[in-house]
């Protein structure tokens, strides 16, 4: 079936600001849509206000809109624009959502908009749990027992016929708080009773347990003409019960037989098929390990976070297609692009293998509970890619970025066996460590599988590489022989692992491997097992066999990936990085790019000139840029993750494009870098260096309360806190572990500014001043942030300018840097300069319309400043831009909402307007659900004791607000009320918060966040720029 | 053990060597499905080839008889990136069935190359041996060996109706399921039966089977099929197609490196609609060749070849794809239906599956 020929003006949903569960995927699935539908000819209009992404640039959509996702802003652009179609299956769960609710006002139907791809009928019919069931009843596909319960007599009826185990699910409440599994009577009424006091509305479902099933799942695509495909399956390590986003997942599925591959597959194709998907789809089973009996989990009649996990792990493009397929295209007619010669409908056939970990956030969030369910906690995840299945697992332990110690954790190293064992029953982020930890220690794998229930395979590949590791550690260096060495190198093992195995440097490991000629290989992701030529520039390393060669005649540059997205390094990198790419083809370059992580754009195999995916250490890399014959390379767009391995490229002879590694070290060691201030004449922030307990205190009365303490090299202030006195110092340094040294800095009360600036060491621009609403004391990435500055003096505000570019114009740097103010009164102390791209990069790029990460490319490779076409500063700045936070507590529970000095928040938002109350409406009705509803005038807000006083309950009473307070009704009594919204809470930290928190409600513990909502609900009028 | 396997284009890849330590000459032939190896190792359709799997881990999920197409191991020789010798589920090692069997692995061959060697030059003859030693003279590559494989005697499976002959080119077992889940009676024949034997067991129709070879060297016995065929509905699968085409007119010729995996897209010409099927062969009919009394049935979405006819008279089908899958996608079974709704009789099929 050819395209519609109607179609050509679509309104394109995306999924808005990062959280837990809906991340950088929807950029890379976004992006493809956008990007599929243009090449059709087809005007493409975009909403999405999450700034941070290569989908809202002007060079993905026609036109963009930063606008909260809600019906109201939908329809608008309906008004406006009037496009043909709306396609909502990009967007994550926010976009069908939104096309639900959209198609259930007629508002599609008012517009005469069609919707593309999947009929609304369908997507219900996936979404709602009775339709479903009794869809699936008539296509005799097995869905597990389960009953909507309201008493504790009926979940005993179910679970009479059911048996135990049974999992108890309560309504409305999230991070899985209340509910669990039971295997005996007893626990079970305890959780019921438990289950129905936690639901608001005093329901819970009960459904018969398979936890312990292996839990596979299918990437499906069909077109409107009934041609069904699977992409790929894929098998988690982890059995059912553990969230499939927070599983150890391998692609394509390791232990089953061709007949329950088959079983599975077939069952996908009459889902897909029954429900009439058009475009993909994402199918997950639980599979009895012995008896073959399965169970349909979940249908997600969409693009998700697995099909671009597939995507990755296949190099086939679901989303593109599923684009093309939404506009009336069938899967023979489009060209698999991959190898170009064959069609879009068939199966991918791998020749390798790959593996997920997520990455989660518990190194930085200790206090959180990090038990894994049913809610998913990662932020992001890494894959790897190699021909055996020990290998892929080192190179994926690798590309988590973790501080370990090869295969371990070292905190480990400490415990008891027994403390270990019970991670491996109730698992959390460390399970996989756990059980490599007990290997080594001498636990069996069938002891491991007994506990655990993951299948003995996945246990012989951990074990393989523990007896490997320890036959390794009984030789020494000159026993090691060539066959030695390279059955090593096979096994994943890198010279810096086996340095500290023999006691040599890494080096000389490395330079006896190249004499013996051990050196990887690069294969390439063909979607074809090599049965096709294929034409892609899609690679990854192996330890055994030939080069597919890569044709090249430009001259190169690599530019290094940022990683798994954890807090404080998030898609802003991924969209740097992509930038820079772009920048490079630009000037003639080739771009190859090397990343580990499967959601992103960057790793779309069609970005850059070669994709190369492999872990981000530095050995991993020069293995690259050796077979590819590059000797620069750019690491100011990775994050902190790419600057962490500036020192060691450089040591080995690759040009660091824009600054030398000796810079970046200036910057982020504190006693240089404030030796550099002053040397430029700039003042300091008081502080020290300690090495020891006790130079922290003697910092402590040097400086007198309140310090800032914190690590050096740090992402998202992990490691920073505020101590007010010798009290809590003492807390301090007896709870935490700390590593020396630490900096010591007096804490400044003040405004918090910060700058983007680009560069060439003579000649500098300042693309963008950001203003922080909330004073010090709140890290950057969670406070509101406004550009241009509101409350900072024209005096001040000059005073910035003329101090980032005297810093500028002093530092031998070349490309982009940010740099952190905060003003105290008439003083303006620079805090830190980030000699890297920063989260404010995308949103000063956009405000301004100025490609600032391409012309810091440009600026890296000779470009002369004054061919950039840059002259005024801020570029003439259209209006306010607002950035607020979006956090994911509902998904990490016992995490303190407090604002800190510590990042917390995994997402943003940005809103723009002439009028900066309105900026700041939009932004925060945009970043919260709940500051929506309050902004429309549903809902109430709470005070708690210590907070409410006459004129601040008077401030928000005047302006409308339905407020209590403790001398109305206790905390306990408001959270039974539906419409319960906002908390204020300013004092210091309290459990009131965390569980307002995880029952999803808007939380404000700073007085200037409050108020900063408060403004909106009256703006001031007036023009402002 | 190392051992060497070695091309007749001169090229040699090393690899470990595994179970039975016994030389092996054959076309080397690559299999691309992910999942599959217990049936493919039993499919006689492999007869005496090496067959080297693209997919570089084998053996995870273990041998269980049930799963087998055969009573052996039908390549003579297998080559693998990995062999998975660590704790199973369930069933036996593939080495220890290997073993058994006699038949050698060779493990650690970058079969990337070897693959992309064949796909460049051709499949062409292989030998696989123990390190160091001289090569073999070359044997050219075996055409006729569907007297290896097929029945020695006549079997009669199953005692419902209708009654289908299976003419045993070397079926695998999930045909026969095939039909026996159908609730059909089956006879097998070995293929040299004659039209007189035949017509001793009132057939209602017949099923010519997949099997190893060249058609052509079974063009001695084209009359009789076409006989056959003409007397009886009838379904062709894999070389029982490429013979009942060749029977009616049709020429065939050898693919450069077959078609041998679980994903390769057919179209079916009369619905349009694209699925997935499994394939093992290496010989297709010639496009160009097609009689006027045969039209295509199904056609290959890559490279447009014929993968499957129909008689635009008589009463019989033939696909080049395996519908019974085992291994590979399950999506084609309703060509059994198809088959049957050739057959004109009285208690129609009950029990589809």
């Amino acid at each position: 079936m050819p395209k519609h020929q109607e179609i050509k003006k679509v309104l394109v949903i995306g999924s808005g600001a990062i959280v837990i569960g809906q991340a950088a995927e929807f950029d890379y699935s976004g992006t493809q849509a956008c990007t599929a539908l243009r090449e059709e000819g087809i005007e493409v209009i975009l909403i999405n206000n999450n700034p941070a992404t290569i989908m809202t640039d002007e060079t993905t959509a026609d036109r963009v809109y930063f606008e909260p996702l809600t019906v109201e802003s939908v329809k608008a652009i309906l008004e406006k624009e009037k496009p043909d179609g709306l396609l909502a299956t990009v967007g994550g769960q926010t976009g069908l959502n939104l096309a639900m609710a959209l198609t259930d006002q007629g508002i599609l139907e008012e517009y005469g908009v069609k919707l593309l791809g999947t009929e609304i009928e369908s997507i219900k019919m996936a979404e709602d749990r009775d339709a479903f069931r009794s869809l699936m009843k008539k296509l005799n596909e097995p869905v597990p027992d389960s009953e909507i319960i309201y008493t504790v007599e009926e979940a005993l009826a179910f679970a009479n016929t059911a048996g135990y185990p049974v999992i108890v699910r309560p309504a409305y409440t999230l991070g899985g708080f209340g509910g669990g599994i039971a295997s005996t009577e007893e626990a079970f009424i305890s959780l019921v009773e438990q289950g129905l006091s936690a639901s608001p509305i005093h329901q819970c479902l009960v459904e018969k347990s398979i936890a312990g099933y292996k839990e596979v799942e299918y990437e499906v695509m069909r077109d409107a003409s009934g041609t069904c495909i699977t992409i790929c399956n894929m098998e988690n390590l982890d059995p059912v019960g553990v969230h499939t986003g927070d599983s150890i997942v391998v692609a394509p599925s390791q232990t089953l037989h061709d007949k329950e591959y088959h079983m599975l597959r077939t069952a996908s194709i009459n889902i897909i098929e029954a429900l009439g998907i058009v475009g993909g789809c994402n199918i997950q089973f639980a599979l009895h390990p012995e008896t073959s009996e399965y169970f349909l989990i979940e249908v997600n009649p969409r693009v998700s976070r697995s099909s671009a996990l597939a995507s990755k792990a296949t190099g086939y493009p679901i989303a593109r297609l599923a684009a093309k397929l939404a506009v009336g295209y069938s899967l023979h007619e489009l060209k698999n692009p991959v190898t170009g010669t064959t069609f879009a409908s068939f199966e991918p056939a791998l020749d390798y293998v790959t593996v997920k970990i997520p990455r989660w956030p518990f190194d930085q969030f200790s206090e959180a509970n990090r038990k894994l369910g049913t809610q998913m906690k990662a932020t992001g995840e890494v894959m790897a890619i190699e021909r055996s299945m020990e290998s892929a697992f080192q190179k994926a332990i690798r590309s988590l970025d973790m501080k370990l110690d090869g295969l371990f954790l070292p905190a480990f190293s400490s415990w008891e066996v027994q403390s270990l064992k019970e991670i491996l029953t109730e698992p959390d982020d460390r399970r996989l460590f756990a059980m490599l930890e007990l290997l080594k220690r001498g636990t069996t794998a069938e002891e491991i599988v007994n506990l655990t229930g993951i299948s003995p395979y996945f246990l012989h590949v951990l074990s393989k590489l523990i007896h490997s590791h320890q036959d390794l550690s009984e030789m020494t260096w000159t026993e090691i022989t060539q066959d030695r060495l390279a059955y090593a190198k096979k096994l994943g093992f890198t010279d810096q692992q086996l340095s500290s195995l023999w006691n040599v440097p890494a080096n000389l490991i490395r330079t006896q491997r190249k004499k013996w000629g051990i050196t990887p290989s690069y294969r390439m992701v063909d979607t074809c097992a090599a049965e096709f030529e294929a034409k892609t520039n899609y690679f990854y390393s192996t330890w055994s066999g030939s080069t597919d060669q890569r044709e090249s005649v430009k001259p190169k540059v690599a530019v290094i990936g940022s990683g798994p997205i954890r807090i404080g390094q998030g898609i802003e990198f991924d969209y740097c990085c992509v930038h820079s790419v772009i920048a490079l083809q630009k000037l003639g370059y080739e771009a190859v790019l090397i990343n580990n992580n499967p959601e992103t754009v960057s790793t779309d195999y069609e970005t850059a000139d070669a994709l190369y995916f492999e872990p981000l250490t530095s050995e991993d890399i020069l293995n690259v840029l050796e077979a590819e014959g590059i000797d620069q390379v750019i690491v100011q767009f990775g994050g902190q993750t790419s600057i962490n391995v500036a020192k060691e490229l450089e040591e080995s002879g690759i040009t660091l494009l824009g600054s030398t590694s000796e810079l970046l070290d200036q910057m982020e060691d504190r006693d240089r870098f404030y030796t550099f201030l002053e040397s430029i004449g700039l003042p300091v922030i008081p502080g020290f260096s300690a090495n020891q307990p006790a130079e922290v205190w003697q910092a402590a009365d040097d400086l007198s309360y309140p310090i800032l303490l914190r690590p050096s090299y740090v992402i998202g202030g992990s490691g920073m806190i505020k101590l007010n006195s010798d009290e809590e110092l003492e807390t301090y340094l007896a709870s935490a572990q700390i590593e020396y040294p630490v900096l010591v800095d007096k804490f400044i009360e003040g405004k918090e500014v910060e700058v983007d600036v680009l560069s060439d060491g003579k000649n500098a621009w300042i693309s963008a001043v950001f203003e922080h609403i909330e004073g010090t004391g709140v890290h950057s990435g969670d406070s509101i942030s406004i550009t241009p500055p509101l409350n900072l003096p024209a005096k001040m505000l000059d005073h910035v300018c003329d101090v980032s570019m005297h810093i500028a114009k002093n530092l031998a740097f070349t490309g982009l840097f940010n740099i952190q103010f905060v003003c105290q009164k008439d003083t303006l102390y620079v805090i830190e300069i980030n000699p890297r791209a920063s989260r404010t990069v995308p949103i000063s790029s956009k405000v301004t319309n100025v490609p600032l990460v391409q012309h810091a490319t440009a600026l890296m490779l000779g470009t002369e400043f004054n061919d950039l076409g840059i002259h005024k500063n801020f570029n003439g700045q259209r209006g306010f831009t607002v950035k607020a936070p979006v956090f994911s507590h509902i998904k990490l529970p016992d995490l303190s909402p407090a604002l800190t000095p510590v990042m917390t928040s995994t997402g943003e938002v940005i809103g723009s307007d002439s009028n900066p109350d309105i900026a700041i409406q939009k932004a925060l009705t945009g970043a919260s659900q709940q500051l929506a509803d309050l902004w429309s005038g549903k809902g109430s807000i709470y005070m708690t004791a210590e907070t409410a006083n006459d004129t601040l309950i008077g401030e928000w009473t005047d302006k409308g607000m339905h407020v209590f307070t403790p001398s109305e009704l206790s905390f306990d009594e408001w959270m039974k009320r539906s419409d319960k919204k906002a908390l204020l809470s300013f004092e210091s930290d309290t459990p009131l918060i965390k569980k307002a928190a995880i029952h999803r409600l808007h939380i404000w513990t700073r007085p200037e966040t409050a108020q900063a909502f408060l403004g909106t609900l009256s703006p001031r009028k007036g023009a402002f720029v | 053990m190392k051992g060497t396997l070695s091309l007749s284009n001169g090229q040699s890849f090393q690899g470990i060597w595994k179970g039975a330590a016994k030389d092996v000459q054959g076309e080397i032939v690559f299999f691309t499905g992910m999942t599959g190896y217990e049936e493919v190792l039993t499919d006689p359709s492999y007869h005496g080839q090496i067959i080297v799997f693209s997919y570089p881990l084998m053996g995870q999920y273990g041998i269980q008889t049930a799963h087998l197409e055969s009573e052996s191991i039908q390549p003579a020789g297998i080559i693998v990136t990995e062999l998975y010798e660590g704790a199973l589920e369930k069933g036996i090692s593939l080495f220890d069935f290997a073993l058994q069997h006699n038949v050698p692995i060779m493990s650690g061959v970058d079969t990337r190359s070897v693959i992309q060697t064949i796909r460049e030059d051709g499949t062409m003859q292989a030998v696989m041996q123990l390190e160091g030693k001289p090569l073999p003279a070359w044997k050219p590559i075996r055409t006729f060996l569907v007297p290896h494989v097929t029945a020695k005697a006549i079997t009669t499976h199953g005692d419902d109706s209708p009654h289908i002959g299976l003419i045993d080119f070397g079926y695998k077992k999930s045909i026969l399921q095939a039909l026996l889940d159908r609730g059909c009676k089956v006879t097998v024949f070995p293929y040299t039966v004659t039209t007189d034997e035949l017509s001793d067991y009132q057939l209602d129709g017949l099923l010519f089977s997949n099997g190893p070879g060249d058609p052509a060297s079974l063009e001695h016995k084209l009359a009789d099929y076409k006989k056959w065929a003409t007397t009886y509905p009838s379904l062709g699968i894999c070389l029982g197609h490429q013979l009942l085409a060749s029977a009616f007119g049709a020429s065939t010729e050898k693919l450069p490196f077959g078609h041998r995996g679980a994903n390769h897209p057919v179209m079916n010409m009369k619905t349009n609609r694209v699925s997935m099927s499994s394939q093992n062969h290496s010989y297709v009919v010639k496009k160009d060749s097609l009689p006027d009394s045969l039209s295509v049935l199904y056609q290959n979405v890559n490279d447009g070849s014929i993968e499957g006819v129909q008689h635009n008279e008589l009463p019989f089908i033939t696909v080049q794809f395996h519908p019974e899958a085992s291994p590979g996608p399950a999506e084609h079974h309703e060509v059994f239906d198809t088959f049957f709704d050739l057959i004109p009789f009285e208690k129609k099929v009950s029990t589809h599956a």
